[in-house]
C-alpha cells in the first residue's frame, strides 16, 4: 500500500487511539489532532482537558505529532445552537450527527485537505469499502458498536478521503489491541453522553437556555391528564418518565412546542405506515429505486426494519412506531449504507 | 530547525547551566538551615539576589524570588490590592486589556472578591490608552498593573507616562509592571523606573523554568499569596529553588552583559524575517501587527488574511519551524478583528537564531501561506 499522510481525529478514547496505531503500523505518515469544540462547562465527552491529554499522550507514545484545533465557535454555531433550536421547535435532534456533518467531515476534513493530508481517519465503527463502482460505507464489523447510522451524510467523495481503521474490528479486539500496545486508553470507559451537556443533564442545559416551557399532558381527545415542566423533556415514542400513574401503558404521541402540549396515548396510536424524510443525501449521489426493498434504521441502535423509499417518503413494510421529527432515518442495502435524512 | 518562539521560552544559557550544576549535583543544602550545607546555599542565593538586583536597578533587599513570572504577578497584584484593602485604603484595581493571563486572571479573581477592576484599552498599535487610564484612576485605586512590553505583538508601553499619571491621580496606588517579556531585551531599570513592583521570569532570558522574581520597592506593602515558613521576608514561603535562583541570576547577568551585542543582531534577524516574508508574498497577503516604532526587537507578529493560524502552524511544525498562534491571550484586543487575530502568528527571534534559520523559516512560512491562502473557513456545503 502506498504510504499516505493521514490526519487522525483523536478524541482521547480507545477507538481513535487504536485507529492511529493501526495506520502507523500500516506504514502511513500519521498525525493526530484533537478538536476543542466546547468552551462551556462540561464534565464528559470529547472536549474535556483530560481527554485532550489522553489523546496527546497516546500520540506521544506512538511517536506521532499531535495538535489541537479549536473549532469551538463553529461547533456552537453549527451544533449547539441548532440543537437548542431544534428542541425549542419540538424536534428530537442528534447533535453528534450535526457535529459529524459540520465539524468532523466539514471543517476538519476541509482543513486536512488544506494542510496536505491525503486522508482523514476517525475511530468510528464503520467500514469504507472500495468497489469497482466507487467507495461504499458498510456497517462496522461489531454489530453492537456500528456507527454507520451517524455517518449517513457522507458522500462517496468524502469516503475516498476517509479511513476508519477500527471498523473491521470488534470493540473487544480494539481494547485487546490497545492493551497489547500498552496504550493508556485501553480500559477507558466509553462516553455515551452528548459531549457539551454537563452533569446537570439535558433538562438543565435546555432550561438554562430558556427552552424548557411547562405545559399540559393531554390525551388524543385533548383532555388534560397532567402537567409537565418542559416539552423538550419528551420525545415521540417515549414511555418512561411521563409522570403518570400506573395502569394503561401510555406513550408520547406528539409534542406541540407552541402550545407546550404533550399528547400521550396507547402504543397502537403511535404506529405509522411511513415517515417523510427531509434533506435526503445519498452516498452514491442517487436514490435507490422506489421498488427496492431497503433496510431502514431510525435510531442510533435500533433494529433496522424493511421499507422502501418513494420520493421523500419511506414506506414501511409493516407499521412502525412514529419516528420523532429531527431523528435520522438511514437507509441500507443489506450492510451497506445508501444515505438518509432527517424525519420531518 | 528554526525555533521562532523565544517569547514562549528560551534555551538555557550556558552560563546558567554552569552556575546551576553545583546545586544539582553536590551542594544540596536548604538555605534556611544553620549548618555548613545550609550556609553554602544561603550564600549562593544571596549572591544571586545581588546580581538580580543589579541587573534590574534594585537593591538586594527589594528582590523576592518566586516560582516564576506568573507567581510574581499574582503576588504583586493580589498582594498589593489585599494589603490596601486590609488597611482600608482602597478597592480599585486598574490594568490593561492586553496583559498576560497572569495579570488579567489575578484581576478577575480580585473582581470576584469585590474589588473594582478596570481594564483599559489600547490603540491599534497596542499602546495603552493614557486618557482612559487617567479616567480609571482615583484615590481609592490600590494597584495599577501595566506591562513593560506585550507578550503577543511586543509593544513597549510608555511606563514613565503611566507612572506620572499614577502618582498624580492615584497617589495611594502601587504601580506594578509585568516585565516578563521585556527583561531579555530592555534595560528594565530604566524602562520600569517608575514602578514599585516589577515581575520577571528566568526562562524568558535563558534561565531555567519555574523561577522568577518580583522587585518590591521599599514602601510597597504586600500580603503574601503563599504562606508557610516565612522565606523571602514572609512574602514567598517555601524552600528556595536554589539551583533555579542561581541559574536565573547567571542568565540575567549574561543577558545584560551581552545586550549591546545581542540586541542589534536580533533586531537585524527579525527585520530580515519580516522583510523576507513580506517580499515573497503579494501585496495584501501579509500585514504586521503592533506598532513598529514601539516593538520589542525580537517580535514579528504577522497576520495573513484568509489563512487560519492553526493550519499554518501545523504546516510550519511539519517543516520544522516552531512558532505560536498570534491570539493566545488578548485575542482581538490588539488585532483589528477576531478573524485577523485568528490569522496571526507570532514569530519571536532569539539570541541563538541564525541568518540561515531565518531564511529557512521565510521559505517555509511563505510556502505555507501560499498553500492556505483563500481556503480558510470554507466549509463544504452538504446535506
Amino acid at each position: 500500500m502506498r504510504p499516505m499522510r493521514v490526519l487522525v481525529a483523536m478524541s482521547g478514547g480507545v477507538d481513535s487511539s487504536v485507529a492511529a496505531a493501526r495506520l502507523l503500523a500500516e506504514g502511513h505518515n500519521v498525525t493526530g489532532v484533537t478538536l476543542k469544540l466546547w468552551g462551556g462547562e462540561s464534565d464528559s465527552g470529547c472536549c474535556s482537558v483530560a481527554d485532550v491529554e489522553d489523546a496527546r499522550r497516546v500520540a506521544a507514545q506512538l511517536g506521532i505529532p499531535h495538535y489541537t484545533f479549536n473549532f469551538a465557535d463553529d461547533f456552537t454555531a453549527t451544533v449547539v445552537e441548532p440543537y437548542v433550536g431544534a428542541h425549542a421547535a419540538g424536534l428530537t435532534p442528534n447533535p453528534c450527527v450535526e457535529c459529524n456533518r459540520s465539524i468532523k467531515f466539514g471543517r476538519l476534513l476541509e482543513r486536512a485537505e488544506a494542510t496536505g493530508f491525503d486522508a482523514l481517519a476517525t475511530g468510528h465503527h464503520a467500514r469504507v469499502i472500495a468497489t469497482p463502482a466507487g467507495f461504499e460505507l458498510a456497517r462496522g464489523r461489531d454489530g453492537g458498536k456500528d456507527q454507520s447510522y451517524v455517518l449517513y451524510m457522507l458522500a462517496e467523495a468524502d469516503l475516498a478521503r476517509l479511513r476508519l481503521p477500527v471498523g473491521e474490528m470488534t470493540k473487544a479486539d480494539v481494547r485487546a489491541e490497545a492493551a497489547a500496545l500498552g496504550l493508556r486508553t485501553a480500559e477507558k470507559a466509553e462516553s455515551m453522553e452528548v459531549c457539551f451537556i454537563t452533569r446537570g443533564g439535558r433538562e438543565r442545559f435546555l432550561a438554562e437556555r430558556g427552552v424548557m416551557r411547562a405545559g399540559a399532558v393531554v390525551d388524543p381527545a385533548g383532555r388534560v391528564l397532567g402537567h409537565h415542566d418542559g416539552a423538550a423533556r419528551f420525545t415521540i415514542g417515549q414511555r418512561r418518565g411521563l409522570g403518570m400513574a400506573a395502569g394503561e401503558r401510555r406513550y408520547v404521541l406528539d409534542v406541540d412546542p407552541a402550545a407546550g402540549a404533550v399528547t400521550v396515548g396507547p402504543f397502537e396510536a403511535l404506529l405509522r405506515d411511513e415517515v417523510r424524510v427531509g434533506g435526503l443525501t445519498f452516498v452514491a449521489d442517487a436514490p435507490p429505486r422506489a421498488t427496492e426493498p431497503l433496510l431502514v434504521q431510525v435510531r442510533a441502535h435500533a433494529t433496522p426494519v424493511e421499507g422502501r423509499l418513494d420520493g421523500e417518503v419511506v414506506r414501511f413494510a409493516r407499521p412502525q412506531p412514529r419516528v420523532a421529527p429531527g431523528q435520522v432515518v438511514a437507509l441500507y442495502r443489506g450492510e451497506t449504507l445508501l444515505g438518509g435524512g432527517l424525519a420531518v | 530547525m528554526p525555533y521562532l518562539d523565544h517569547a514562549a521560552t528560551t534555551p538555557l544559557r550556558p552560563e546558567a547551566l554552569e552556575a546551576m550544576l553545583p546545586f544539582l549535583q553536590g551542594s544540596f543544602g536548604n538555605p534556611s538551615g544553620q549548618h555548613a550545607a545550609a550556609r553554602a546555599a544561603k550564600t549562593a542565593i544571596e549572591e544571586a539576589r545581588e546580581q538580580v538586583a543589579a541587573a534590574l536597578g534594585a537593591k538586594p533587599a527589594e528582590i523576592v524570588f518566586t516560582g516564576g513570572g506568573t507567581e510574581a504577578d499574582n503576588l504583586a497584584i493580589k498582594g498589593a490590592a489585599r494589603s490596601a484593602r486590609d488597611r482600608g485604603s482602597g478597592d480599585g484595581v486598574v490594568t490593561t486589556a492586553i496583559e498576560h493571563h497572569a495579570v488579567l486572571h489575578s484581576c478577575d479573581r480580585l473582581a470576584r472578591d469585590g474589588f473594582r477592576v478596570t481594564k483599559v484599552g489600547v490603540d491599534a498599535g497596542g499602546v495603552v490608552d493614557l486618557d482612559a487610564l487617567a479616567a480609571a484612576l482615583d484615590d481609592r485605586t490600590t494597584v495599577v498593573s501595566v506591562m513593560l512590553a506585550n507578550n503577543e505583538v511586543g509593544t513597549v508601553q510608555p511606563l514613565a507616562a503611566v507612572a506620572a499619571l499614577v502618582a498624580e491621580r492615584a497617589p495611594r496606588a502601587v504601580f506594578h509592571t509585568d516585565a516578563v517579556q521585556a527583561a531579555a531585551w530592555l534595560d528594565v531599570a530604566a524602562g520600569a523606573a517608575g514602578a514599585a513592583l516589577i515581575a520577571v521570569s528566568a526562562h524568558k532570558f535563558g534561565g531555567p523554568k519555574g523561577v522568577g522574581a518580583l522587585v518590591v520597592r521599599q514602601g510597597a506593602r504586600l500580603v503574601p499569596v503563599i504562606d508557610g515558613g516565612g522565606q523571602e521576608r514572609d512574602l514567598r514561603s517555601g524552600t528556595h529553588n536554589v539551583a533555579g535562583i542561581v541559574g536565573m541570576a547567571a542568565a540575567l547577568t549574561a543577558t545584560v552583559a551581552r545586550r549591546g551585542e545581542e540586541v542589534p543582531r536580533v533586531a537585524a534577524r527579525r527585520d530580515r524575517l519580516a522583510a523576507g516574508v513580506a517580499g515573497r508574498l503579494p501585496d495584501g497577503a501579509v500585514r504586521s501587527n503592533g506598532d513598529p516604532a514601539r516593538k520589542l526587537v525580537n517580535n514579528c507578529h504577522l497576520a495573513f488574511p484568509g489563512v487560519e493560524a492553526e493550519a499554518l502552524l501545523l504546516l510550519l511544525d511539519r517543516d520544522g519551524v516552531c512558532a505560536s498562534a498570534g491570539s493566545s491571550c488578548a485575542s482581538g484586543a490588539i488585532e483589528p478583528s477576531v478573524d485577523l487575530a485568528r490569522s496571526s502568528v507570532r514569530l519571536t527571534v532569539g539570541w541563538p537564531t541564525t541568518e540561515a534559520e531565518v531564511d529557512e523559516a521565510v521559505a517555509v512560512i511563505t510556502a505555507g501561506v501560499e498553500r492556505l491562502a483563500g481556503r480558510a473557513g470554507r466549509v463544504p456545503a452538504r446535506g
